[in-house]
Order: C-alpha cells, then structure tokens, then sequence
C-alpha cells in the first residue's frame, strides 16, 4: 500500500528486497530536490540575494528538523556530511586519533567502522578490541565490560542494526557501561533510521551517524550527531570556504560548529531532500513502520523456514529488516543471478563485513532486506523464485 | 575445430535460448559436463584473480597443444569455465596468444554475467594466456602445479 508514494515502484515490476544497500525515494523528496534545481538553486552561506537566501534557510531548516527528529539540544550538534562513513572517518580523524588508546567496536561491523581505525595503525589487540557475539550474533554484554576494564581511555564504536544479519544491538546498556568505565561511545546508525526512532538523548550516545539514502533520502547525504560537550574538542576534518571567520596569510580563524565542519559547498539538494524523507516518515509514523515491518519480517522467516536445506546464522529475536541465510550446498551468488534473472533483487555477498562471514567460516549470504513498502505479495515472489533457483542449481 | 567455428558455435547455441534464465540454466547443464578436477588441484597458488567465486585452473601439454581442467565452487562459474576451456583447449601456445581478450564481447556473455563475473572471466582468460605464454617460451610441460 505505501508503494504508491514511490514513483520507482511504477517503473520497475522487479521485488525490491535490498533496503539496506539503499532505499527507494518518495515522490516528496524528488520533488524538494527538482525544486532547489530547478527554481532558486543557488549556493548557501555565502551571497546575499533572494534565492540564495532561501538555499541557506531550507537548507538550515533541514538542520533543525533532523535535530528535532532525533531529539538533539541544539542544531551545532548536527553535522552534515557525505554519509556515515564520512562521519565516522571524520570522527576518527578529528577526535578518537590523539585522544584515546583503544577502540573498542563489536564481530558485527561492516567496513566503514572497521577500516578506518586500521587506517590509524590500530590492530586487534593493538590499540583495537572487539567484542564477542553469543551463537545467535547477540553483543555479548560481559566480554564487552571485560574489555572496558582491560582498556582505561576507550572510544567505543559499534553499529545499531546489522546490515547483515538484522540484528539490533542493546546500545542503551552498552553506553550506560561505556559511560561507567569513562569510554565515549559512537554510534553507527546507518540502518537505524529507516525501521526505529532514534533519540540520541535517551540513548545518551556522544556521537551518532546517520544516512540519508538509507533512509528513503538521496545518496551522498548523511550527518554525524556530536553531543555538545564534545564539540570543543572535535578538530576541523577539511578546511576551506563556510568554516572560518577571518583568514590572512599567516592564520585562519574558524566559525563555530556546525559550520567550521562543513567545508565546501555542501550538498544542498541532498540535505533538503533528506529532511523530506524524515517529514515522509515522520507522516507515516514509527509504530506503523515497527508494525508493518515485524510482521513481514516472521512472515518471511516463517516462509524460509519451510525450504530444505536452508542456514540461517541467527535467530529473530531483536532483528528487523536485513535476514540472511544460505543453501547447504548452493553458491549464494549462483542464486542471486537466478533470482535476478527472475526480478527478484536481494544482495547475495559479504555485505561489506567480511570478518563476521570469516567467523562463521561463509564466504557471503543471500541477504533479504526489508523496508515499510514491502508486502507479503513481494516476499511470495521471492519464495517461488528462491525454490526455481535452487531446482535449478540441485539437478 | 578452430577458435573461430568454436566461437560460433557457442554463440550460436547460446542464441538458442532468448529468455536469460533459460540460458543459465543450460550454462549450468553445461557446468555439470565439466570433468573431475583431482582435488589435489584445488590449491590456492591455481586460483584464478579476479573471480569472486573460487576457481582453479590448471593446465597440460600434449602434443604441443594445450588442455585446460578447472573446478570452481560456483555452479553458474562452472558452466562459464566450461566454455572457455572448450574455447581454449586443443591449441597451441601461438594460437592462444593471438585471440584478442575481447572474445568476451564476440561470446555476448556481457550482457548476461555480471560485472563481477566478467572480471572473473577476463581473470580465467588471462591465466590461460600466461600459461601459453610461458609455454611458448620454454617450449615444455606447464604441469608444474600437479
């Protein structure tokens, strides 16, 4: 029912089940975003005429609004950024490098929260430590602590959602302890957004990264959440035009957050477009989403169920959106090509987390991924061109 | 047979099929003809670069033409590795050497693998090539890896 929001359900018959490589866009935001192009585009923060006035108001509009969506004190606590690997690098560099001994992420992550902490010179056990996961890929709570102990100035750094796997880690208890041993704790929220409210208060996280493609915004947008206290201490990531407040030859002085953050000019279109996106949701409601998602979710789970031969890595509890499994014996690319050429469209791979799959001794899996405009009639699709694939590849 | 009437071939019976997901499963049927590669040979140093399933490609001289045996964890790769090795088994170090790499193109299999498959396929071509190459040179047996 929601698809009809979504112009690329109307172009495309193929059974979209890939929400956590991306999202589809509703018409709101293309619309938004063809608006800035195509009637006041201009740059913001820098001239002083009617359009590009109105860039920089709807742009810093956008600001706030996510500020209020995700409950934060004050609107220099958002940053925009590419993405949130742009705002986990940006961290790394400008806060966590010189500041802390250990960082402390969880078996779960993907690339973005793995690779730039090598990119430091950290490795396991060497200025980097990973927490456990239980059997059903649950954070295991006490090798966590343990690690806390071990390891005085931590910088905690752990996902809200598996990509892969769906899973939901329980960060209010893992920000309570971080906050106990005096680790500071950033959370990557890439898929949160897009299946549950964030609320960076109640959580009491110190910084947040969030993706606006994931969620139902345009790509090349994102933010990171800073807490306040923390902004004195963040270091500029880039320098150059919109961050400073005077500059001669021999020094530059900086604006105040968010400002001295964004360097450049940012993406405008993108960032208006995003708080679109959250306007959208904000309509349809979290609970209706929480609603609609976990029923499809154990539908799903129930239907692979019933298929021989299938591998799941965890079970449903605390999980929403991503679902992962194998076929004994079957090569999970091998399916995702023939469930292609059958227009069905899930991601079969490592789903850039290839130290959880080296765990569990995998070289990928087929990933469905479900968003709020998937129905039960996408996930029948998907069973009778699973089944077709596997007659196919066993004889 | 040569490369040529080879080529044909397989390009026109993989014309027979105009829906793709009858072609794959006929490149599949084909995968299953592959012959056994001895176990032994599915060492990582015959893995072939670029594939993002594992195949291992080994390679035998008789004769002074060369014969190509491969496994690969992938059912659709198997099928894919048995045309190429059809393609370039049975020919001399020379004649390997002088088909240009765009036979992926004239084998119309990139509209239907993947970009990462048809690295995988580029990968398998180029071994195959190094092989003949260094046969070429030397002039004797490329069973090294056994």
């Amino acid at each position: 029912m929601y698809k009809q929001y979504f112009e690329y359900f109307s172009n495309n018959k193929s059974v979209y089940l890939d929400n956590a490589a991306t999202t589809q866009k509703p018409k709101e935001v293309l619309h938004e975003m063809n608006e800035y192009y195509t009637k006041y585009c201009a740059n913001t923060h820098r001239s002083n005429y009617s359009n590009a006035n109105k860039a920089t108001t709807l742009y810093e509009n956008s600001r706030t609004y996510l500020k209020e969506f995700i409950n934060a004190k004050t609107e220099s606590e958002i940053i925009f950024t590419k993405g949130v690997t742009e705002s986990i690098n940006f961290i790394a560099s400008s806060f966590v490098q010189e500041n802390f001994d250990t960082v402390i992420i969880s078996e779960l992550e993907h690339h973005s929260n793995i690779v730039p902490w090598h990119m430091q010179g950290r490795k396991l056990h060497k200025g980097l430590e990973v927490v456990k996961l239980d059997e059903n890929l649950n954070f295991d709570l006490k090798h966590f602590e343990k690690l806390l102990k071990q390891h005085a100035n931590s910088f905690v750094s752990i996902s809200h959602l598996s990509n892969a796997f769906g899973k939901i880690l329980p960060i209010k208890d893992i920000v309570k302890l971080s906050h106990k041993y005096k680790a500071v704790v950033l959370v990557d929220g890439a898929q949160s957004l897009a299946h549950f409210k964030v609320d960076v208060k109640d959580l009491n996280v110190d910084f947040y990264a969030i993706s606006s493609h994931k969620t139902f915004g345009p790509t090349g947008t994102g933010a990171i959440y800073v807490k306040q206290k923390h902004l004195n201490k963040l270091k500029p990531y880039q320098t150059g035009g919109a961050t400073i407040n005077d500059v001669s030859f021999s020094k530059s002085t900086f604006l105040d957050s968010p400002f001295m953050y964004e360097a450049g000019t940012q993406n405008i279109a993108g960032v208006i477009g995003f708080s679109e996106a959250l306007k959208f949701l904000e309509n349809i409601g979290y609970e209706q989403i929480h609603k609609v998602e976990k029923e499809l979710y154990l539908y799903l789970k129930k239907e692979l169920e019933g298929i021989e031969d299938i591998i799941f890595y965890s079970d449903s509890k605390k999980s929403i959106g991503s679902l992962s499994f194998n076929i004994k014996g079957l090569n999970h690319e091998d399916i995702g090509i023939l469930l292609d050429k059958q227009n069905i469209l899930v991601r079969c791979g490592h789903h850039c987390a290839q130290p959880i799959m080296k765990k569990l001794k995998i070289q990928g899996t087929i990933r469905v991924s479900l968003a709020f405009y998937n129905d039960k009639y996408d996930i029948n699709k998907f069973i009778v061109a699973l089944k077709r694939a596997i007659d196919i590849l066993k004889d | 047979m040569g490369i040529d009437q080879k080529l044909n071939q397989i390009v026109e019976d993989l014309g027979l099929f105009e829906d793709d997901l009858e072609k794959y499963e006929y490149i599949i049927d084909l995968g299953k003809q592959l012959k056994k590669l001895d176990i032994c040979h599915e060492r990582d140093e015959n893995l072939v670069q670029g594939c993002s399933s594992k195949v291992w490609l080994i390679c035998e001289q008789n004769k002074g033409k060369l014969f190509f045996h491969a496994n690969s964890n992938a059912q659709i790769v198997k099928g894919l590795v048995y045309i190429l090795i059809k393609l370039f088994s049975n020919l001399t170090p020379r004649e390997i050497l002088n088909i240009n790499l765009d036979i992926l193109q004239n084998l119309g299999l990139s509209e239907i693998i993947t970009p990462n498959r048809q690295s995988g396929v580029i990968g398998m071509i180029k071994r195959i090539k190094e092989y003949a190459q260094a046969l070429n040179k030397v002039g004797k047996s490329c069973n090294h890896n056994n």
